[in-house]
C-alpha cells in the first residue's frame, strides 16, 4: 500500500463505520494498555465497532496522526468525527457522555 | 525527559498553567490546569499540551503522555464535590 492509499483507507474506514478505533493490536488481542482500555469501553457500550490495527505498517500511524492532528494511538472516531484518545474517551464514558454520542451515530 | 522537565515546559509555555507529572521511561501522565483551557474542547486542550512535545513524541522519547486537563473552574468544582 502506498502513502496516498493509506490515507484513502483511513478515510474510507472512518466514513463507512459508525465507530472506528485505530489501535495497537486487535479487539481480541490489544498490544498496548491504552488500546486495551479503549476497546474495553466500547465492549461495555455494546455496539459494534471497527478496529484498525496500526501495527502491521508503521506508515499507518504516521498518516493517521497527520490526518487527525493527534500524536498518539488509540484514536476514536464516531460518526466521522474525531472524538479523542484513551483519556478523553474513558473520561466521557465515566461521565455518561459517550453512550449518547454512540446511540446518535446508530440512529442514522 | 523526566517528569519535572515535562511539568516545567507545560508551566513555562501555557500561561497560568499548573502541572503535576508522573512516570518514567518514556511513559508519563500529567494532570494540568490552565485558565487558557476555558472555552476549549478536551481535544483542543490535549492538543495544546501535545504540541509542546511534538519533537519528543515523534522521536519516541515520550512514548505515552496520558492527560487529564481541567480549567480552574472545573478543578474547583471537582474539589468541592470530593470534599462534599
Amino acid at each position: 500500500m502506498e502513502g496516498p492509499d493509506i490515507l484513502e483507507m483511513i478515510k474510507k474506514e472512518i466514513a463507512a463505520n459508525p465507530i472506528v478505533l485505530f489501535t495497537k493490536g486487535t479487539a481480541d488481542m490489544p498490544m498496548c494498555g491504552f488500546s486495551a482500555r479503549t476497546i474495553a469501553v466500547f465492549k461495555e457500550i455494546g455496539r459494534p465497532f471497527k478496529t484498525v490495527d496500526i501495527l502491521p505498517d508503521p506508515r499507518i500511524r504516521q498518516v493517521l496522526s497527520a490526518h487527525s492532528n493527534w500524536p498518539t494511538v488509540p484514536q476514536v472516531f464516531i460518526d466521522g468525527q474525531f472524538i479523542g484518545g484513551c483519556d478523553i474517551v474513558t473520561e466521557m464514558y465515566e461521565k455518561g457522555e459517550l453512550k449518547p454520542i454512540v446511540e446518535k451515530a446508530f440512529r442514522k | 525527559m523526566n517528569p519535572s522537565d515535562i511539568a516545567r515546559r507545560i508551566e513555562d509555555r501555557i500561561p497560568g498553567a499548573s502541572a503535576r507529572v508522573e512516570g518514567a521511561e518514556a511513559h508519563f501522565s500529567a494532570v494540568v490546569t490552565a485558565p487558557g483551557f476555558e472555552g476549549k474542547s478536551r481535544v483542543e486542550q490535549h492538543r495544546m499540551i501535545y504540541d509542546l512535545f511534538r519533537d519528543e513524541m515523534a522521536r519516541q522519547e515520550i512514548h505515552a503522555l496520558a492527560l487529564t486537563t481541567r480549567t480552574p473552574t472545573e478543578w474547583e468544582k471537582e474539589r468541592r464535590q470530593h470534599e462534599g
